[in-house]
């Protein structure tokens, strides 16, 4: 990967992210009315993140076993609305004490 | 003199929110340092991005050396939410608010500034509060990741698989919560994570292409299943 290739990718993600993110307060003045599009929009960033976790947490580890159970742990924790912070915790320190077995 | 101290305010908040930022981008740069970005790329990116999922996305389509279609569309995708809350977060505006103050409050989004400033006292936002919240909060994300760029490569390898898996849990911390009011958005969670499993072991595309088809298919096959309420 070249730098210019690298900085232009760069640029694309600040660039796109950032248009998302001003587009509802300058041009969309109106409301979305559409239930099918207002209801993917609404699904679209759960399944995102979800599809990005898994199967990831597992590949990173170095079983898929340890992988799974930061992942199963970490669902507890949420579920039990414990902060971003200590749900991030709870899955490297489970996935450190079972890397060390 | 009270614009400053709603910027305090701003400041005050985002602490907290950085003390997170700062751990979890690490794990962020560690991923980043794969996709060939030097800490002061990462840094740079990672001020003006701030968005865990999209940034995430990114560096590896890149480390996986993708296209540039493929770069834009899991921009859009990953981050897609961030129009959800632009939308709400006009709501909480004035309706007189110069167009320029309307762009910097906007750019501050990301999951956690868009609480805060929800969540914010008066009727409506002023603009120094996430921009307060954000110069914090941004600096440390970005620090974060320009440090796991650097000491992902000192730290012995036990400790960055362990904070390697720091990002996932954030994500996990996003999607879980709500998912106990929603019984069908909690369906819809299971089902993405055993497909992709699925479509991981069988289907020979990079987890980019995967996450972006996955996510058009799911959330189309819910919406038409399972559509959100008029109310909500």
């Amino acid at each position: 990967m070249n730098s210019i290739r690298l900085i232009c990718y760069i640029v694309i993600m600040i660039g796109v992210t950032n248009l998302l993110r001003i587009l509802p307060v300058t041009l969309i003045r109106k409301q979305i009315t559409n239930r099918f599009f207002i209801s993917f929009l609404y699904y679209v960033p759960y399944v995102t993140l979800a599809v990005m976790t898994v199967p990831a947490i597992m590949e990173t580890t170095t079983n898929q076993i340890i992988g799974l159970i930061a992942l199963i742990l970490g669902i507890t924790a949420a579920w039990y609305k414990m902060s971003l912070f200590t749900v991030s915790a709870i899955c490297c320190i489970c996935v450190f004490i079972l890397e060390l077995i | 003199m009270i614009k400053n101290k709603i910027l305090i305010e701003g400041i005050r908040d985002g602490l907290p929110i950085g003390a997170g930022y700062f751990a979890v981008a690490f794990s962020l740069g560690i991923i980043a340092a794969k996709a060939d970005l030097s800490s002061w790329q990462g840094f740079i990116s990672s001020f003006f991005t701030r968005a865990s999922a999209g940034e995430y996305g990114v560096y590896c389509s890149i480390a996986a050396k993708a296209g540039v279609v493929e770069i834009i569309l899991i921009t859009l995708i990953a981050n897609v939410r961030y129009l959800l809350m632009g939308a709400a977060l006009t709501q909480k505006l004035d309706p007189k608010m110069p167009l320029w103050k309307r762009v910097v409050a906007a750019c501050c989004i990301t999951d956690e500034v868009f609480g805060i400033s929800i969540a914010f006292k008066d009727k409506y936002l002023k603009m120094s509060y996430p921009l307060g919240a954000t110069l914090v909060a941004g600096t440390m994300w970005a620090a974060g990741t320009a440090f796991g760029i650097t000491a992902g490569n000192i730290l012995p390898n036990n400790i960055v698989t362990a904070l390697n898996v720091a990002l996932y849990g954030m994500f996990i911390a996003v999607i879980i919560p709500p998912c106990r009011n929603d019984s069908n958005l909690l369906y819809v969670v299971i089902i993405s994570f055993i497909v992709s499993y699925s479509c991981s072991l069988i289907l020979p595309v990079s987890s980019g292409t995967r996450t972006i088809i996955l996510t058009i298919i799911i959330s189309a096959i819910a919406a038409y299943i399972k559509p959100v309420r008029k109310d909500e």
